[in-house]
């Protein structure tokens, strides 16, 4: 290719994870390249959530390897890294946003706090550069600084959903995870954030996996889709092509099952 | 690259053979919707290849299928992309993209809104995905607008509660924004008054002068005559006896 670099930034292959007789998912490959964003769709129980936590070395698979390309080391199997590694890796590297930001943010310190955190995590010591870039990310994320002292449960769910993204990008993280990022949100706030999402994204140059069950979600920040039933990834291809074109038996019932506004 | 083989000559910029496309609606007894059937043409430099045909004839199907929106099912549709063949059919998804970015440009029928975002960066958008500086990209959108007469006013508003001709011309300034070489135009000019038609044709004039590609479906006739160097005549495609 002439844009983009040569190496995938993730490369997920031949991963199935088992809960006992239960199948979570079963034999997912893809790589994902710098700078791109993919969606996975399907319906509850279809192995999105599963997949993710594997991808994202929150539970080591049953079988099949995932492969971070790491700054100092190039393709590197997360699982066969030292706790210590993978831990420093889900701190600097990556991000995780939780369908839910209380699993996301520490409810127990402030707004701030909950960003300078992730910043002291990565060495940071200086107080008064924590707390600036703590005010600019909470300004990217539009959040009113008046709010910057106070704890995430006197927040509304759109303001802890903005605070947990800033969280999880201030430390200038190239993989960014996310569960059902809009999940819990009324439409308007969930229209605000997908924008500030694409924003983000488009600026800083982000890959992202983004998990939903929200096809609209998924054409507006992915430019690329998988699509699962039953664990299985059915179809993948560009996000257009799949919401326009579907090929897949199950594919065509989930878009044709949207409800036109 | 996914596509090396005969390459005519370095003129022809798209390329399409022998392509077919049908739907198969699984959900809906398997029926099969035939659209597409072995389609050629080719395109050179400064070409504006005009289809023709009443509606169902799959223009836009065609259309879509060379933008990799809808997926062929057999032929080749051959873009030459930064001097490099490039089959679509054949392409990943990745490199689908990446001749989208620099070299396939797409006017559709309806602008896609997106909620929130303002004209000016709807406009904006393909050129900041090119990588270009926020502020350079906002000047080009709005020399764009101005020549579409898009209201000042408007720039800093979502386009979604504009009129039908305000969202067809905020798309098509869009679309004409970046310099692609090779434009697909579904119906551009069918919610527009006679001046913004005029403006429209005066910008795919300017392309092709620039050695771009068009292939465009025009209803309104006299469009169509001043514009087509090509025509391409397509029919419904009957049931197979």
């Amino acid at each position: 290719m002439n844009s983009g670099s040569t190496a995938p930034l993730l490369s997920v292959s031949g991963l199935s994870h088992y809960y006992g007789a239960i199948t979570g998912c079963c034999g997912v490959s893809f790589d994902l390249w710098p700078g791109e964003v993919i969606g996975v769709v399907g319906e509850s129980g279809s192995g999105k959530t599963t997949l993710l936590n594997c991808i994202s070395g929150r539970m080591a698979p049953t079988v099949g390897k995932v492969e971070f390309c790491t700054r100092t080391e190039g393709l590197a199997d997360i699982y066969r890294m030292s706790e210590a590694e993978r831990r420093m890796l889900m701190r600097t590297d990556w991000g995780f946003v939780h369908q839910n930001p209380r699993d996301g943010l520490r409810m127990g310190v402030s707004a701030g706090a909950n960003i300078g955190e992730r910043l002291m995590a990565v060495g940071a010591r200086h107080y008064g550069e924590i707390r600036d870039t703590a005010n600019d990310w909470l300004g990217k994320v539009e959040f009113n600084l008046d709010r910057m002292d106070h704890l995430p449960s006197t927040f509304s769910g759109g303001m802890q959903q903005r605070l947990q993204i800033a969280r999880n990008l201030v430390t200038g993280p190239r993989l960014v995870f996310m569960d059902e990022p809009t999940g819990g949100l009324d439409v308007s706030v969930q229209a605000r954030l997908l924008d500030l999402l694409r924003e983000l994204v488009t600026d800083l140059g982000l890959s992202a996996i983004v998990v939903t069950h929200d096809l609209a979600v998924a054409r507006l920040i992915t430019q690329r889709l998988m699509v699962m039933r039953q664990g299985e990834v059915v179809e993948t291809g560009l996000t257009d092509q799949v919401l326009d074109d579907p090929q897949h038996p199950y594919s065509q019932l989930l878009v044709s099952s949207i409800l036109q506004v | 690259m996914s596509f090396r083989s005969p390459d005519p000559t370095p003129e022809i910029i798209v390329w399409v053979e022998n392509l077919a496309k049908q739907f198969v609606l699984h959900n809906q007894g398997a029926a099969i919707l035939e659209v597409l059937r072995d389609v050629s043409l080719t395109l050179r430099s400064g070409d504006c290849l005009v289809l023709n045909g009443p509606s169902g004839a799959g223009k836009s199907s065609l259309l879509r299928c060379i933008y990799g929106n809808y997926k062929s099912d057999s032929g080749r549709i051959v873009v030459r992309h930064n001097g490099q063949p490039v089959d679509m059919v054949a392409a990943t998804p990745r490199e689908v993209l990446s001749v989208r970015r620099q070299t396939l440009g797409y006017v559709s029928q309806f602008l896609k809104v997106i909620p929130r975002v303002a004209t000016i960066d709807v406009v904006a958008e393909p050129l900041r995905r090119e990588g270009m500086e926020a502020g350079r990209a906002r000047d080009n959108a709005a020399t764009m607008l101005h020549r579409l007469n898009v209201p000042e006013r408007l720039w800093k508003l979502a386009p979604a509660t504009f009129s039908g001709g305000e969202q067809q011309r905020v798309n098509i300034a869009r679309g004409f924004v970046s310099d692609y070489p090779v434009m697909l135009l579904d119906e551009p000019t069918s919610a527009l008054d006679a001046t913004n038609r005029e403006e429209v044709i005066a910008l795919v004039q300017e392309k092709l002068a620039a050695g771009a590609a068009v292939i465009g479906i025009f209803h309104d006739e006299d469009v169509r005559d001043r514009l087509a160097t090509h025509l391409l005549n397509m029919a419904p495609l009957r049931e197979a006896a």
